[in-house]
């Protein structure tokens, strides 16, 4: 059966991993290559950069940095933040990026993802989805889009959102709880659940992650097919292998 | 040794090149899509990803048919992902679309609508999944049958002589993975993405004396 796959994610600035990665014996805890190397290490299943560098003089960093973690590391990688044209897809998947994120283009130009995928393949363009609950007096759950790493409401509803860029040939979708992202109070499942019943194509349950009990909920309350985690990796408070042993254990099928 | 890795602009060959060159020491490992160099090579890789049609309109526009096809029987040959499924005779995507037929066989669409456990069935199939090993195989040496290797699919191979299968997975139905007939040996999943077991495969590929 396939695995469910948990995915630590770097945020990487002009070149160096920031939020401040704290890994026992790592020489340097900002460098992105040997964090991405500890991570295979421990049998991360995938690992997520996210560009948030804010000069586009420094972009052309985030290439450099991937080519390099891709010539040690032979795991999927996958790339956003900051993607803005095919030029920029293509410099990534060249420099050994195997799936690229795009999030604010998209919203921007929703065609660029039909031409993105028409190009490059659905199988590594990944749709990111930076997701906040919305009140529109119905009783019922609504989730808006935003962008701009969160910064700029877009009016767009996530779950007919989610559905048209799937059809627009999206092969993944990374789904982030704005409310839970940094809270560590655990995903907003009912944002998972409605969007992995919404989709065919594989979710990516992100934001919010403070313990392995939320790893687990994830998947079987959430339906995710992979769960995405920052600060419980980077801090140490689990390792990888750590995670995925507590998940076996709960019946979630895990590669171990 | 010289390895060449067949580039006919489908894909990225970065990753499988790294990779190769990783296990390889100091072999000479070379993208191209120069026939002399092809047929220079001791070993050949096949990578592609892609929609078939484009597939193989891109080995067409690259004049690359019947170099694909000398090599393919007459040198280790190593078949990854749409590098499988060009060689069978036939493939359902894109309304049909005749391949290389090398291995009489159709190519399919996994199931679509299915559930497990409540859960949706995913198209893509994306992740890691097991590999049964069906036959035995230097290119398994060292790999615990049922290991799991990194797989991104919606097709599949349904050779028709059962015999040549050499793995198989199972996502909603059981499916051919792995193909091996005298020289040649072709999976559908991405050793140059499936940690230390896909390395091994390769490592095994560079080693294996036919």
């Amino acid at each position: 059966m396939l695995a469910k796959r948990i995915i630590p994610c770097l945020d990487i600035d002009a070149g160096r991993v920031v939020k401040g990665i704290r890994f026992v014996d790592i020489r340097d805890a900002g460098d992105p290559v040997e964090a991405a190397r500890r991570y295979d290490e421990q049998g991360a299943d995938e690992i997520t950069f996210l560009d948030i560098t804010a000069t586009s003089d420094d972009r052309g960093t985030m290439v450099r940095v991937v080519e390099e973690v891709a010539s040690q590391v032979f795991i999927p990688l996958t790339v956003g933040g900051g993607i803005r044209t095919a030029d920029d897809i293509r410099h990534l998947l060249n420099a050994g990026a195997d799936k690229i994120a795009i999030n604010s283009a998209a919203v921007k130009q929703p065609e660029f993802v039909k031409q993105a995928t028409d190009r490059f393949g659905s199988q590594c363009i990944v749709l990111s989805i930076d997701a906040r609950r919305a009140n529109i007096g119905d009783n019922v759950p609504h989730w808006e889009i935003f962008t701009h790493g969160g910064r700029q409401a877009t009016g767009i509803d996530a779950v007919e959102w989610a559905g048209r860029m799937t059809e627009y040939g999206a092969g993944e979708l990374l789904l982030t709880s704005m409310d839970r992202d940094g809270t560590r109070d655990g995903f907003d499942l009912e944002l998972t659940r409605t969007i992995c019943d919404t989709v065919d194509v594989p979710v990516i349950a992100s934001g919010g992650v403070g313990n392995l009990d939320h790893l687990v909920a994830g998947v079987t309350d959430g339906g995710a097919d992979a769960v995405l985690a920052a600060s419980i990796f980077h801090f140490n408070d689990y390792t990888i292998q750590q995670a995925k042993e507590y998940m076996a254990n709960k019946g979630i099928e895990v590669r171990l | 040794m010289k390895v060449a890795i067949i580039d006919y602009g489908m894909g990225n060959l970065r990753s499988v090149s790294k990779a190769i060159q990783h296990v390889a020491g100091d072999a000479d490992v070379q993208i191209t899509d120069d026939h002399a160099r092809i047929k220079a090579a001791d070993r050949i890789v096949f990578p592609g990803q892609g929609a078939a049609r484009d597939c193989m309109a891109a080995i067409g526009n690259h004049q690359l048919n019947q170099a694909i096809l000398d090599v393919a029987i007459n040198k280790p040959f190593l078949g990854i992902c749409m590098g499988l499924q060009v060689l069978m005779r036939h493939s359902r995507e894109n309304d049909g679309t005749h391949l290389l037929n090398l291995i009489p066989g159709e190519v399919v669409h996994l199931p679509r609508g299915l559930h497990l456990n409540g859960n949706k069935l995913k198209i893509p199939h994306m992740g890691w999944n097991k590999v049964s090993q069906t036959m035995e195989h230097p290119l398994w040496d060292n790999i615990e049958d049922g290991s799991r290797f990194y797989y991104v699919h919606s097709y599949y191979v349904k050779p028709e002589d059962v015999s040549i299968q050499s793995g198989e997975s199972t996502y909603g139905v059981p499916f051919t993975c792995a193909v091996a007939r005298d020289n040649l040996f072709a999976v559908q999943f991405h050793p140059e993405k499936s940690a230390f077991t896909g390395l091994r495969l390769l490592k095994n590929f560079i080693e294996w004396e036919v």
